[in-house]
């Protein structure tokens, strides 16, 4: 299954319908989109919103996700040990307020298991050929340490004895 | 040293999606304080079970009413907690928990969400001036008057 996600909120159609013209394309009917208050797709199954534990439960079932280049939905497919197919969201096109997925997905980019995609034949060619599943463990679940001890030390000073 | 009497008492909160994610990632930071954490969807208390988890309602810029509405209730989770320290990886609901633990002489700390990489996001700059810390997720946004790096949530 192909778990597609575009967050709850903002519309991103030019990845929900690149995804829905190849399903079309291919035959594929086992792709579910979560679309926001995007423009509905005409042949995959879609939702606005999926609440978090049923999100937790399809991306525990897909064997690919799609999203845009969010940090939240990154880190929970890749922490789950799913390949990750990431579009960035482009303020220039309308779909998002600043550039900052850019940013993300050029942070994120080279990282094992994820592809970034910049455009539909990038992103018909990545779901064509999928990337590997990431190392499993390759995320835990905390910080690395030196924010960590920041944050412990933040919170000792805040104590009144 | 004086000796403590109590843990401290910690209000994590943070609107949902990504900013939930990185606030969850801080949790071993909290090990040793009674936690409370707080978010906007009802579901996500599960991911910090057995802790004690609030659902607040989200809000953005845009709808007057919503950052109301998320404030009152905020509000009236600060006075039920008492936190020593709010720490928040933003957006609007964690901002206005900074604006309001003030009220409460709590100290804050406001964590701008790693997908800030050119610049800190609009509550982080709000956040500046009202907060005891702000800090980036990225070193080259670090600045004396700004916000400080301390290291990131990746």
């Amino acid at each position: 299954m192909i778990l597609v996600s575009v967050g709850t909120q903002l519309p991103f159609d030019r990845l929900v319908h690149a995804v829905d013209r190849w399903a079309a394309e291919r035959g594929r009917s086992d792709v579910l989109a979560q679309i926001g208050a995007g423009r509905p797709p005409s042949r995959v199954r879609w939702v606005r919103s999926l609440p978090p534990a049923e999100f937790r439960a399809q991306l525990a079932n897909a064997d690919l996700v799609v999203a845009h280049a969010g940090v939240g939905i990154a880190l929970s497919a890749l922490g789950a040990g799913k390949p990750l197919v990431i579009v960035p969201r482009r303020a220039l096109l309308g779909e998002h307020r600043n550039e900052h997925q850019v940013a993300t997905a050029r942070r994120l980019a080279g990282w094992p298991g994820l592809r970034v995609c910049d455009d539909a034949s990038e992103l018909a060619d990545a779901l064509d050929r999928p990337p590997a599943a990431p190392p499993a463990g390759m995320l835990s679940c905390a910080a690395p340490e030196p924010l960590l001890a920041s944050v412990r030390q933040f919170i000792e000073m805040g104590v009144a004895a | 040293m004086p000796s403590r009497e109590r843990r401290p008492r910690v209000l994590a909160i943070a609107s949902g999606g990504g900013h939930w994610i990185q606030l969850q990632r801080l949790r071993p930071a909290f090990a040793g304080a009674d936690v409370t954490w707080a978010s906007v969807d009802r579901g996500s208390a599960g991911d910090v079970a057995p802790d004690r988890f609030v659902r607040v309602p989200d809000c953005n810029r845009d709808r007057k009413l919503a950052v109301i509405r998320t404030a009152l209730a905020v509000l009236w989770l600060l006075l039920r907690v008492r936190p020593d320290v709010v720490v928040t990886t933003g957006a609007a609901p964690g901002l206005l928990a900074i604006r309001l633990a003030r009220l409460l002489r709590a100290r804050t700390l406001f964590l701008d969400s790693v997908a800030n990489a050119e610049e800190p996001s609009y509550s982080a700059r709000l956040a500046m001036g009202h907060a005891t810390a702000v800090w980036t997720q990225w070193p080259h946004l670090a600045r004396d008057h700004g916000p400080s790096f301390h290291g990131a949530v990746l």
